[in-house]
């Protein structure tokens, strides 16, 4: 243990470190008075991180190679810290008017963050599951904040029975490539598999753990949990499921599916593609019926995630850049998306059915015409930023030689398409319905708009992220 | 046969046979029982291996503590297991063709298993010679040097769960008179008595 | 001869089994002399004469009250889990003297000589709680039940602590093994022991053994006054036999782990007298005494005063001694006392 090696993680001990000063200070203080302020403060600390991350160079390898520290991670953490900060910010006084802000809410959050940047700089199988349990557990417990409410219990229980489940899977694949290649570490699995022989043993392991984190990316077929948590959990948890952890778990599958398995791309790129095949299309068509927005959301996400794997599925650095741009995009829409429906309400209860936006527009024009722009956005309609991430996949994807994939998610985002502008038929043309109020505090509001911003003034050149994202795919694919 | 081989067969059968009685039992405390069983065989496999530290781990965390934390839940949770069971009937076809696929794959796997070529040199790298120290010294020795990341981060996740515990299940309750032990202990007979002559016929 | 028991596979058997034997039946007899001894001691502080019927001083008394559980009717309650309810005794017993295999009386005497023999004593202490469990739900009964759930609460409360504190020992020595344990605390007699350096730790191991043993001020989980008995209740004759003398095997195994953790085991405190097994039953027959003590002249406790110390005072402490334990042992701090690796290796 040098300290180059603490240099390396120093990020994540300085979040762990505040998340535990935090626990105990607020526990011997003011406990749930502090809530609010601790949830700023920590949405701060992860601003602050993100600054200090940025500014790192190079890659280096740490405690004999289980960590990671190069462009890719940088680009992953930041994007997690950011997100997660402004999630934070977001929800705070959403979580407040339901009595549900605890002071633990933050702290962990703030130690899942934790585990997810171990997640994306993890060099080795054992820290990619310590990390990924850090984060799974802090988020069961988060889901099931709203302990008076059957929904959000249960979507505690589901996301932890089937979260253990996925881990499972995962430990199971991991101990079978452990058993093949005789090491942990991604640097000596991607050598058992040199010379494009790639074992059995190896095979069955290197599926496992990619139907393990393809539960944590809520890909088809592992999408179950998905609609059950976002529905059940408090809306503003909701928004971060959307973001933070989707964005890791992305990050953490691309490390590990070239860092461990580089050499035995041809392999699992038929699984990925298949993956994203059915991911599109189901969160395409299953969404078209809901009439709750955040089981939408939550279909909308697993179609996100579909094109998101798409970009992996090419196996190509130019693919690797691409799932990232898109992930960008997609964190940036989800938060503004998701400030306006934690806002939702009637007579000071939370709504989430999707026809009482009827006729939005009238009330609240600003927020409606926000709103249109996010959803043509997720809708990936040409002007807004989201056309760009899509083009961007798909494009990756046609290069890589998967035209026919290409073209399934097309279709498939034309499809999915519908329900976005449904929403949008609702808030502008729809007859007389009950009406929603939003409410929103300053920060909320500020997310609304800013993301809606970015997704009109972004299509000029996407605010420069592609040179980061492809730094950052540089490093991992090489 | 050796000693070690007789007890082996002797673990081996334990354990299995153990962990088949757990499923099987019709009473919940007894599958909790036959489970502690099994744990101790898997316990007697882990001395055969020579693995005596993680052998008694695992009896004074899993057997000590956990087991006995499920017994209580089985025994004051009153669950008719026996009907949760006549549901689970239904999809016992199904669960066995989902276990018999799984089988024949564990067994193709099996089959066709070889290891990588470095995979015994790169396993022996990281164990200490075991003439040199035994296995609780080696243990020791790697997990405080190059797995300290991972046993920090072990940590973290322990008190992840232990947030979780207590944010999900403790309440405040208002209108609930607490015990402050340390008033308790500092109440003295002179505040807490109050001496009366009371006079016959008259009361308080 | 000596070939017979040292190669062949029969030959390390009955071997094993022999060395056990000498442990168990010496060890029997003595409990039949200390349970006389607790009454007496019992009975003197309360100016009672206590049994002084049967033998000379009542020394027999013990032996008459075995013949009488022995030939009791055993009475088993209706709707009893017959198998568990047997079990449960015997495991109680079984587990209690298990525990001995791995406890040295002299330097090399010891039937099992393993290198994580703390870790084998505490594993098999922790498994004794199962005894009090399947007791008291087998008996099919509301108070035994009861009883039994606040035991076992309570065991698994006071043996965080106790691991605790033994770590604490065990850092200073650098291994698990009791041998390595008593060796280290061997150079200036009575002042190089470790209830010196541990010295808070030797009160709270105490009183941490007295309620992992369900001894007075702890014998909440028999409570006479509310439970009756606790997870005794429905136990009559030879099951009965078993479980009492199960608790006091267990009392007089924490006798013997103090002396061996905090004073020594075989050494002698006066370095011109000699070592020997003696020096250790001496110091196991004093702490018995304290343990009797403790039993006559304390009250019993609240349970939940019970808990609150355990979780709440007891766990802290410990856990923090641990800690400054090994920054004291790591820097060398007190002239080494807190770090005697020599001997572990």
């Amino acid at each position: 243990m040098m300290s180059s090696d603490i240099q390396i993680v120093l990020p994540e001990i300085l979040l762990s470190v505040y998340a535990m000063a935090a626990l105990i200070g607020a526990v011997y203080t003011g406990k749930d008075r502090l809530a609010a302020p601790l949830t700023w403060l920590t949405a701060l600390v992860m601003a602050l991180l993100a600054v200090m991350i940025a500014g790192g160079e190079g890659a280096r390898e740490g405690f004999n190679g289980m960590v990671v520290d190069d462009a890719y991670a940088r680009f992953a953490k930041v994007a997690i810290l950011l997100s997660a900060g402004a999630v934070l910010v977001v929800g705070t006084e959403a979580m407040a008017r339901r009595g549900l802000l605890k002071f633990e809410y933050p702290i962990l959050i703030a130690l899942s963050v934790v585990g997810m940047m171990v997640m994306v700089s993890a060099g080795d199988l054992i820290a990619l599951y310590m990390g990924l349990e850090l984060q799974s557990l802090a988020l069961y417990v988060v889901a099931s904040l709203n302990r008076d409410s059957v929904k959000s219990t249960e979507a505690g229980m589901k996301y932890f029975v089937l979260g253990a489940l996925s881990s499972g899977l995962m430990l199971y694949g991991a101990s079978l490539v452990y058993g093949y290649s005789g090491t942990t570490l991604f640097g000596g699995i991607i050598g058992a598999a040199n010379d494009g022989h790639v074992g059995m043993g190896l095979l069955i392991g290197l599926t496992f753990v990619l139907s393990g984190m393809a539960f944590k990316v809520s890909a088809v077929p592992f999408h179950m949990w998905t609609p059950d948590v976002y529905e059940g959990a408090p809306t503003p948890v909701t928004a971060f499921f959307a973001t933070a952890p989707k964005l890791a778990a992305m990050g953490l599958f691309a490390r590990v599916m070239f860092d461990a398995f580089g050499n035995a791309v041809a392999d699992w790129q038929q699984i990925v593609a298949f993956l994203a095949l059915l991911s599109m299309f189901l969160g395409a068509i299953a969404a078209i019926g809901q009439t709750n927005i955040k089981r939408l959301m939550a279909y909308s996400s697993i179609s996100h995630m579909g094109f998101a794997l798409l970009g992996l599925a090419a196996g190509t650095e130019f693919g690797v850049q691409a799932m990232l741009i898109y992930m960008a995009i997609y964190l940036t829409m989800n938060i503004g998306t998701f400030a306006f429906i934690l806002s939702m309400e009637r007579d000071g209860k939370p709504v989430t059915d999707i026809a009482s936006m009827k006729l939005y527009s009238r009330a609240e024009p600003m927020k409606a015409a926000a709103m249109l722009i996010l959803m043509f956005s997720l809708a990936g309609v040409p002007p807004m930023v989201g056309f760009f991430g899509k083009y961007a996949v798909l494009n990756a994807a046609v290069q890589s030689g998967l035209t026919w994939l290409a073209v399934a998610g097309v279709i498939a985002s034309v499809i999915g398409a519908f329900y976005y502008l449904r929403i949008v038929f609702f808030m502008y043309f729809g007859d007389e319905g009950e009406g929603v109020q939003t409410p929103m505090a300053p920060a909320a509001w500020a997310a609304l708009m800013g993301s809606a911003a970015i997704m009109v003034l972004g299509a000029i050149n996407l605010f420069g992220i592609e040179g980061a994202a492809a730094a950052a795919a540089a490093a991992l694919v090489n | 046969m050796s000693v070690a081989d007789f007890a082996f067969y002797i673990l081996a059968i334990t354990t299995v046979a153990s962990g088949f009685c757990t499923v099987v039992s019709k009473n919940p405390v007894h599958s909790v029982l036959w489970l502690i069983a099994s744990f101790l065989g898997a316990a007697g496999l882990f001395v055969l291996l020579g693995a005596e530290f993680l052998a008694m781990l695992l009896i004074i965390v899993y057997v000590g503590a956990v087991a006995v934390l499920f017994l209580f839940v089985v025994m004051m949770l009153d669950v008719d297991f026996a009907e949760l069971k006549a549901g689970m009937a239904q999809s016992v076809p199904l669960a066995l063709l989902i276990g018999v696929i799984l089988l024949l794959q564990l067994g193709s796997v099996i089959g066709v298993w070889q290891f990588s070529d470095g995979a015994e040199a790169a396993r022996a790298a990281i164990t200490p010679a075991i003439e040199e120290t035994h296995n609780t010294m080696a243990l020791g020795q790697v997990l405080y040097t190059d797995y300290i990341l991972l046993f920090q981060l072990a940590g973290l996740i322990l008190l992840v769960a232990m947030i979780g515990a207590i944010v999900l299940t403790l309440r405040h309750r208002t209108n609930v008179k607490r015990q402050n032990v340390v008033a308790q202990m500092h109440r003295d007979p002179a505040q807490a008595l109050e001496m009366l002559d009371v006079k016959p016929g008259q009361g308080l | 001869m000596v070939e017979f028991f040292t190669t062949t596979n029969l030959g390390i058997f009955l071997l094993i089994v022999l060395q056990s034997l000498a442990v168990v039946v010496p060890l029997l007899v003595a409990l039949a002399f200390l349970l006389w001894g607790d009454r007496k001691i019992w009975a003197a502080v309360q100016l009672r004469k206590g049994p002084n019927v049967v033998g000379a001083f009542g020394l027999m008394q013990s032996f008459a009250d075995f013949l009488k559980y022995v030939l009791k009717e055993i009475v088993v309650p209706a709707g009893a889990d017959r198998f568990v309810f047997f079990l449960a005794p015997m495991l109680s017993l079984t587990l209690a003297m298990t525990a001995w295999a791995v406890i040295p009386f002299n330097d090399g005497w010891v039937v099992a000589d393993l290198n994580v023999a703390i870790l084998f004593v505490f594993a098999v202490s922790s498994l004794e709680v199962y005894g009090v469990i399947m007791g008291g739900w087998a008996s099919n009964s509301k108070y035994p039940f009861l009883g039994s759930l606040r035991s076992a609460a309570q065991m698994i409360s006071y043996e965080v602590s106790i691991g605790l504190i033994i770590i604490g020992v065990v850092i200073s020595t650098g291994s698990l093994n009791f041998g390595d344990i008593v060796m280290a605390q061997d150079g200036a007699g009575l002042f190089s022991w470790y209830w010196l350096p541990h010295f808070p730790m030797v009160f709270l191991f105490l009183i941490s053994s007295l309620a992992e043993t369900n001894r007075p001020p702890f014998d909440l989980p028999e409570a006479e006054s509310e439970l009756v008995a606790g997870y005794q209740v429905e136990y009559s004759s030879t099951p009965f036999l078993l479980f009492m003398v199960g608790e006091y095997v267990a009392i007089v195994l924490m006798c013997t782990l103090i002396s061996l953790l905090f004073f020594g085991g075989w050494l002698s405190p006066i370095k011109a007298l000699p070592d020997g097994i003696f020096w250790l039953l001496i110091k196991i027959v004093f702490f018995f005494f304290v343990f009797s003590m403790v039993k006559a002249i304390t009250p019993r406790y609240r349970y939940d005063q019970l808990m609150r110390i355990g979780w709440k005072v007891f766990l802290p402490l410990s856990l923090a001694w641990v800690v400054l334990v090994a920054f004291f042992a790591q820097y060398g701090l007190f002239w080494g006392a807190y770090a005697r690796w020599t001997v572990g290796g």
